[in-house]
């Protein structure tokens, strides 16, 4: 049943989705809390306040939002309805947050002397960045990649109306379990959902080990 | 200076195009063709209806989560017992898993045809599953985590030094947790009682599972949207979701006004 052919393309197009999703968020998310940090401008506040939206917003309204904006009616001429890009788009939106919000409190801790020293030393900005920054901002930016993978493979509600929902197509996991139970299947339903839940059982444990890491080198 | 400003647009850019964008085009399309439909679908009484059971679902939710979530911050933080690393890492499991995997296990366990559970509280005459019951089950399970998510790192910095100052001077357990506890916790709580009614209100695909989305009777808000959709009405959706939107806005605007409280304590 988790082989029948329609289940293996939700399957795989839910977890191809995703890890695209969540590189955008991890690097525009990483981007986004260095400048939410270290630049200043007009109305900072305002949108640091912005990025907690698609926690706050009902899934199914983000889903009809994107639609209303990026689909058949686009005042913008932008039209991605019920293609794969669309899954792309929604899991964007849902997903944007984590990393941002697991990066920033340990930018603003991180002591920028030590940024300075090496730029004393001759050290390049990327190098600064490289050697410095990064290592410092890991553990924040895998523990929320870690947590908004598990959401973006999870995710229904600003999926389902943007998708459209074909078969081998532009149907998620998520959907695809639905869809099995309101046709009276749930042993079909019940194959992919065991497969999603081993799916964010790990990704739990992960997110428990780098926390584990974080609070032992703290320590240490 | 350059690279500052390229970052700068790269990533208010993005919020734009990602967030922004959209929810300022629903708020636009609601009220396009004037307040008449938008006043037509929000008294429609199915809507109405569906308005009320997010609200009661919502109502039975949070307060159950709330005491849950800071019953286990203070079992996590204050005691040692077996199995708390379990604990703390599986409270987190409605963040992780599909609300339509809950939707399935909730479906499984009270289908009144072969449910574990359905199927005796069918005999004595009781429906859960796509009735009020399975919806505020469904809404409980998803909106777990919340409160304790933020009351745990507040505890963890509060200590117990007052507590323990208070027992010196008499104070039993319940004074200690109302005089010294609660107060030092109360934005935490806030927060997380706030992040908690969203995540009710918004709730969508474990309730689309068990809820049997009937309308007038087990439809909740989020249902509604879809079904003004799907049957072609689309300034009924608006209008919902404009209703939804503005109460995230609330949401976001509460969210704003207690992180600094909380951050504090």
């Amino acid at each position: 049943m988790v082989t029948s052919p329609e289940a293996l393309a939700a399957l795989k197009l839910t977890l191809g989705a995703s890890l695209v999703v969540v590189l955008i968020n991890t690097v525009l998310g990483t981007i986004t809390a260095w400048v939410l940090v270290r630049d200043d401008f007009r109305g900072k506040s305002l949108v640091n306040a912005v990025i907690d939206l698609p926690f706050a917003l009902p899934t199914i309204v983000a889903g009809f939002t994107l639609l209303a904006l990026y689909g058949p009616r686009s005042p913008v001429g932008i039209d991605v309805a019920y293609t794969r890009a669309a899954i792309v788009l929604a899991l964007c939106f849902v997903t944007l947050p984590f990393v941002i919000r697991t990066v920033q409190p340990v930018l603003l801790e991180l002591d920028v002397e030590m940024e300075e020293a090496a730029r004393s030393l001759g050290a390049r900005g990327t190098t600064v960045f490289r050697k410095i920054v990064l290592p410092n901002l890991l553990p924040g930016i895998l523990s929320g990649a870690v947590l908004a993978l598990a959401r973006a493979l999870g995710e229904i509600g600003s999926v389902v109306l943007i998708s459209g929902n074909l078969p081998y197509h532009t149907e998620v996991a998520s959907v695809f379990v639905l869809n099995r139970i309101e046709s009276g299947d749930p042993v079909g339903a019940s194959a992919l959902a065991i497969v999603l839940l081993g799916a964010a059982f790990v990704l739990l444990l992960a997110i428990g080990a780098v926390r584990f890491y974080v609070t032992r080198h703290e320590r240490a | 200076m350059l690279k500052r400003l390229g970052l700068r647009s790269v990533a208010l850019g993005y919020l734009v195009v990602v967030l922004l964008a959209p929810l300022a085009m629903v708020f636009y399309r609601t009220f396009q063709n004037g307040l008449e439909p938008v006043w037509q679908a929000l008294s429609d009484p199915n809507t109405i209806h569906a308005f009320k059971i997010t609200l009661y679902a919502t109502a039975v939710a949070v307060p159950v989560n709330t005491v849950f979530g800071v019953l286990c911050a203070l079992a996590i933080v204050r005691r040692r017992f077996r199995g708390k690393g379990l604990l703390n890492a599986f409270i987190d499991l409605p963040l992780a898993v599909s609300p339509v995997v809950v939707g399935l296990s909730l479906y499984l366990l009270y289908s009144p045809r072969s449910g574990w559970f359905g199927t005796r509280l069918s005999e004595h005459g009781i429906q859960v599953l796509f009735a009020f019951p399975a919806i505020v089950l469904a809404t409980i399970f998803v909106s777990v985590p919340f409160v304790a998510r933020e009351v745990i790192p507040t505890l963890r910095e509060l200590g117990r030094e007052q507590e323990q100052a208070a027992a010196t001077l008499g104070a039993n357990r319940w004074q200690r947790f109302w005089r010294i506890t609660l107060p030092s916790i109360r934005w935490a709580v806030i927060y997380g009682v706030v992040l908690t009614t969203a995540r009710c209100l918004g709730e969508y695909g474990a309730v689309a599972v068990v809820s049997g989305r009937i309308e007038g009777q087990t439809e909740t808000a989020t249902l509604r949207v879809e079904d003004y959709l799907l049957n072609f009405n689309d300034s009924g959706a608006y209008a919902v979701s404009l209703v939804l939107a503005t109460i995230a806005v609330v949401v976001l605007v509460l969210m704003t006004l207690i992180k600094p409280k909380e951050e504090s304590y």
